[in-house]
């Protein structure tokens, strides 16, 4: 009996493959031992620690610093303001040129003459212990003109508002208007148009471990080593040396493990610019490592947004247009480098992207205020656009009196309608909306689920069902960043080597926060090359030591990461058997690896081990024929170019409780059906969209920053700014549908989004299901008790 | 997030705890089981002189019945009342209160005499002893004190102990015959402080209330036996009749406004609550909508 040669089986079907597995992850033992080596672990010779005196004004003018008595105490190495930081490090400007018209001011490391929110750094103490640093902090003495803050965002625009920062002219940071097919005749032509306002809190991602870094130049050899919890190691090199007036050469980055990140560490902060800063100037290594409190002061904050929504629609279902107006305070500066227009940018791409109706207007409007900065936080801009869209559609249907679910089936784009583009112009290759709402449905078993909820009411037992399909972006082209000027790679590289003992070192741009990277790229080179997981040692997080790439975020490790995986392992099989072939006098076509030695091709019978193998490549090459020259090294690269994006979908949904008479919901249930296309890891991807979906639940009823009006945010810590924990989680069923993009051989489209995307409207979709025959309608997270009785009327 | 340099000192015995409050007066902290103390340090809300340390002293430990009167000593974990038979049996309305007190790692360290002494008026230990007539037992300079706990909380983590004294113990009057309980707060999260609850003990006998103590907590600077409850005493209770108390007790309360409810929301929940306490006490299902209010 004859097999068919290896090389036309798909590289994810070989005999043995990891892929589709649910593995353990590589490095579960060393975290779980308490060997991970995060940057709060490092000490380094002669390292000092940095504390930051924060502004306690949301927007002063600094008249004066007096530090003579803190630079007294034992300990204190140094106390530097922001004009003397301004010797070895320059301003920046968070814009990007894509995103035409957005504008923001130079921001320093440090504070300069005037601070923009509260928790904005005005000095930095530099001592031997953060609890020295501390000390000394007490006694600096900062004379503050305090002026009018800015703090909300509908009248940050009024002419009688202070305008933040005088040289822009005005507080609007960035405007976007888009206008596809003829939304007012469709409107005109609706049976029903329904409008409404959505209101989001504006809330943050809480990493279990804060923001942290050393900063060690080394001026003996004109180097900054920077040890950092970052997504994007080569993005940090770049803006580092672009701001000290270094190469890239000169920098190093490197990124150990992490504990967290969801975007909160993807981008540059002003305090980690001053430590990187501060250690050029003290020649000596500096740590940062943010207190809980510092990290909900000044970790970006997401999603504070209000967004007008209307929708046109027939009786028979149709959805005949969209039409949004959203409005987005973001803080003093557009972040830097990504930008703090994206979000609002997003919500217009993604609006109406599940359905149908090409008849599309919206507006965006991105302002400044005086709060902590916001910008890109785990699946940016989506629940706003899934919580409105959503939101729409079933006001919608309550309108002309029909089923969530059957709305969203006259509506939905047709599985087999592919590819297609969305209003807004996003182009989908392949999608499952269809697939995945019927897997949904059986999943929860709607219709016994809504007899259930329709017998409970009578016994006074109000239960909700809410349903939120969703698109996610994944995989992204240099369309997100590169072509607006940013020096963030959209392309990743991974080079993969057979060691002397037949084992494989894989170095990979990639980074590992927690989600798998590790893990997946392992599987995926184990799986190509034929050899045991235990075999492959991943690399990643190390300028010096990896591809040049663009790291993880914006769900592209997978997608990307992995596909430059698989491309770099194919590329050493092929070596390895070119050489197989030449020790065995057969040909590569012949031969094959498995199970860590090369095979017959034809009968898997073993051969030649690759220790055996590497053996003789590494030290007896005088055995070899003439003119065989070994590669046991290769390297490929992959970008998406086909698609700016590779689009996935999905469908959640959440049955809950609410107590009428105190306000209180309680999480039944929640179901999730995604499609990522290829799924490397099973058990990841599921903890993924589990983690997302509970990052979206704590949007959907708890997390919000609370700022008064006069910019003070009054609930920076664990007690009061309320985190979902796992007491309120209901169990979360994950399904899935598999359209695997034909963009890469691997296939993956990402997964990181999914869950936050949807999670949140499906709750608030699920509120009003409860509340409607009551007569109330809420469109505002979080869905606290006081929101639900102010709505049910009882208070 | 470092506190700042203090001194430490680990008292030997209550005598010795009491020179070193006598020493060092509003100077010093007492570390009980510091799950209170040592978050307001980290965070320089307190920069205490000297922290005296009172973990050691073992005679503070301890659950005990003794004539009519259940003694917990102040030293006693919250997890130590969770497992106690002696609270199970005399006390249960203790036992079902600590289920709601923070989480597992927090009520193996916090003690009851820390509760009392830090006195938030969010918490729930406090509630219970009001609901539960208890009277705390402190030693200072002048000697033992008995206080009840009408008299101890004065108001926010204000009570009536002085810099010198250290409460050591807590005596509560055995449940008796007939006694029923009731235990409920609405919290945004287990484990969180509740925007409301009750801690609640009755004395049922033929379908009636003969006595009934609702201590609520979170509804005002400290925790609140209402008075309101004496309308539904040796009464039938009619929805009017509840109806009627639950406007009284709106009425009686003065709550505070923060970030989880209103003042109104506040009375709303309480009224709830009691509607909710009194079905279950008088195991009258119907109570518990009382629809008009």
């Amino acid at each position: 009996m004859t097999r068919p040669t290896a090389d036309s089986l798909s590289v994810l079907d070989r005999p043995n493959s990891y892929i589709g597995k649910t593995v353990p992850r590589p490095n579960l033992d060393r975290l779980l031992q308490g060997r991970g080596q995060y940057v709060s672990d490092l000490e380094l010779p002669r390292m000092a620690h940095v504390v930051f005196l924060r502004s306690p004004h949301a927007h002063a003018r600094i008249v004066a610093i007096d530090a003579t008595a803190a630079k007294r105490l034992p300990g204190v190495i140094s106390v530097v303001t922001g004009r003397e930081l301004e010797a070895v490090i320059t301003p920046w400007v968070g814009v990007l040129s894509h995103l035409k018209g957005l504008k923001s001011a130079p921001q320093r490391a440090i504070a300069v003459e005037q601070v923009c929110w509260q928790g904005e750094a005005v000095a930095a103490i530099v001592a031997t212990s953060r609890a020295v640093a501390e000390d000394a902090m007490e006694h600096i003495a900062v004379d503050y003109e305090e002026l009018e803050a800015v703090t909300d965002m509908r009248t940050a625009l009024d002419p009688s508002t202070p305008v933040i920062h005088a040289s822009l002219g005005d507080n609007l940071a960035f405007e976007r208007a888009y206008h596809a097919g003829d939304v007012d005749r469709t409107f005109a032509e609706s049976d029903a148009v329904i409008e409404s306002e959505f209101v989001f809190g504006r809330h943050t991602g809480v990493t279990l471990e804060p923001r942290a870094v050393v900063a060690d130049w080394n001026a003996a050899e004109a180097r900054l080593t920077i040890y950092q919890g970052t997504q994007a190691p080569h993005m940090v090199q770049n803006i580092a040396a672009l701001h000290l007036g270094l190469k890239e050469s000169q920098v190093r980055v490197v990124c150990k493990d992490v504990g967290g990140s969801f975007g909160i560490k993807v981008h540059i902060y002003a305090d980690e610019m001053a430590t990187y800063a501060l250690s050029k100037l003290l020649r000596r290594p500096i740590k940062f490592v943010a207190d809980r409190v510092e990290s909900f002061n000044t970790d970006i904050h997401a999603r504070d947004h209000r967004c007008k929504g209307r929708i046109g629609v027939k009786q028979d279902g149709t959805i005949t247009a969209f039409e949004i107006d959203d409005l987005t305070g973001i803080g003093p500066y557009s972040m830097y480098p990504r930008t703090s227009a994206i979000e609002a940018n997003q919500v217009v791409n993604l609006v109406g992207g599940p359905y149908v109706a090409q008849n599309y207007r919206a507006r965006a409007r991105v302002v400044f205020q005086n709060k902590n900065v916001m910008c890109q936080y785990r699946a940016v801009g989506h629940p706003i656009a899934c919580s409105v869209t959503e939101g729409l559609v079933d006001l919608a249907a309550a309108r002309i009196g029909m089923d969530p679910v059957e709305i969203r089936r006259r509506n939905l784009i047709a599985d087999d309608g592919y590819p297609c583009a969305s209003p807004s112009g996003m182009k989908f290759e392949q999608l499952s909306h269809h697939a995945s709402l019927a897997k949904l449905l059986q999943m929860m078993d709607y219709d016994a689920l809504r007899a259930e909820q329709t017998a409970l009411r009578l016994r006074g037992i109000h239960r909700g069902i809410g349903i939120a399909s969703f698109i996610e972006v994944t995989n992204p082209s240099a369309a997100f960043y590169g072509v607006g000027g940013a020096k963030i790679s959209s392309q990743d590289g991974v080079a993969v080597r057979l060691d002397a003992q037949g084992s494989v070192i894989c170095q990979t741009s990639i980074t590992e926060q927690g989600q798998g990277s590790e893990s997946l790229t392992a599987q995926i080179v184990g799986s190509v090359l034929g050899v045991s997981m235990e075999r492959v040692r991943v690399t990643l997080g190390d300028t010096d030591n990896t591809p040049y790439g663009g790291g993880t975020w914006a769900s592209r490790g997978a997608g990307i990461g992995g596909e430059a995986a698989l491309q770099a392992a194919k590329a050493l099989r092929k070596n390895i058997l070119d050489v197989a072939a030449a020790i065995l006098q057969s040909t590569p076509a012949e031969l094959d690896i498995a199970g860590n030695s090369i095979v017959s091709a034809s009968d898997a019978t073993p051969r030649i081990e690759l220790n055996e193998l590497a053996r003789i490549v590494y030290f007896r090459p005088d055995t070899l024929p003439p003119g065989i020259q070994p590669e046991l090294m290769a390297t490929r690269h992959f970008v998406p170019r086909q698609y700016p994006f590779a689009f996935t979908n999905g469908v959640q949904a959440s049955w809950l409780e609410i107590d009428t008479e105190t306000g209180f919901i309680k999480l039944l249930k929640h179901w999730v059906v995604e499609d990522c296309g290829t799924i490397i890891n099973p058990q990841l991807v599921d903890e993924q969209i589990r983690g997302g979906v509970v990052q979206g639940l704590g949007a959907a009823l708890f997390e919000k920053c609370i700022y008064d009006e006069r910019g003070q945010l009054t609930n920076a810590n664990m007690a009061d700014y309320l985190v979902p924990m796992s007491g309120e989680m209901p169990d979360i069923e994950v399904g899935h549908v598999v359209s695997p993009t034909q963009e890469t051989e691997l296939g993956a489209k990402g997964a990181g989004e999914a869950g936050t995307a949807g999670a949140a409207a499906a709750v608030a979709n699920a509120v009003n299901d409860v509340l409607r025959p009551f007569g109330a309608i809420i469109t505002e997270i979080p869905l606290t008790p006081q929101v639900i009785l102010t709505a049910l009327g009882r208070i | 997030m470092k506190a700042a340099a203090f001194t430490y000192a680990r008292a030997t015995s209550v005598v010795n705890a009491l020179e070193l409050l006598a020493a060092h007066g509003d100077k010093a902290k007492v570390l009980s089981g510091g799950q209170s103390l040592m978050p307001a340090m980290n965070l320089r809300l307190v920069s205490p002189d000297i922290v005296v340390d009172i973990g050691g002293l073992t005679e503070l430990r301890g659950i005990a019945v003794s004539g009519d009167v259940l003694a917990i000593g102040a030293l006693t974990r919250h997890v130590d009342l969770l497992r106690s038979p002696e609270v199970a049996a005399h006390a249960p309305l203790l036992r079902d209160a600590v289920a709601h007190v923070a989480h597992p790692a927090i009520r193996n360290r916090g003690t009851v005499g820390g509760s009392l002494a830090h006195a938030d008026p969010a918490s729930e230990i406090p509630a219970c002893m009001a609901a539960l007539d208890a009277t705390i037992v402190v030693r200072g300079p002048g000697g033992e004190r008995r206080i009840a706990t009408a008299e101890f909380f004065r108001g926010i983590y204000e009570t009536a102990l002085s810099p010198q004294d250290l409460l050591v113990a807590v005596e509560l009057p055995l449940s008796g015959e007939g006694a029923r309980f009731f235990f409920q707060e609405y919290a945004r999260r287990h484990g969180d402080y509740a925007i409301v609850g009750l801690a609640a003990r009755a004395l049922v006998g033929g379908g009636q209330f003969t006595d009934l103590r609702l201590g609520f907590f979170a509804v005002g600077d400290r925790p609140l036996l209402a008075d309101a409850a004496r309308k539904l005493i040796n009464v039938s209770v009619t929805p009017a009749l509840l109806a009627e108390t639950a406007a009284a007790l709106a009425e009686e309360l003065d709550p505070e406004e923060d970030q989880q409810a209103s003042p109104a929301m506040r009375r709303h929940l309480a009224t709830v609550l009691m509607r909710r306490c009194v079905a279950a006490l008088l195991e009258r299902p119907e109570l518990e909508t009382g629809g008009a209010w």
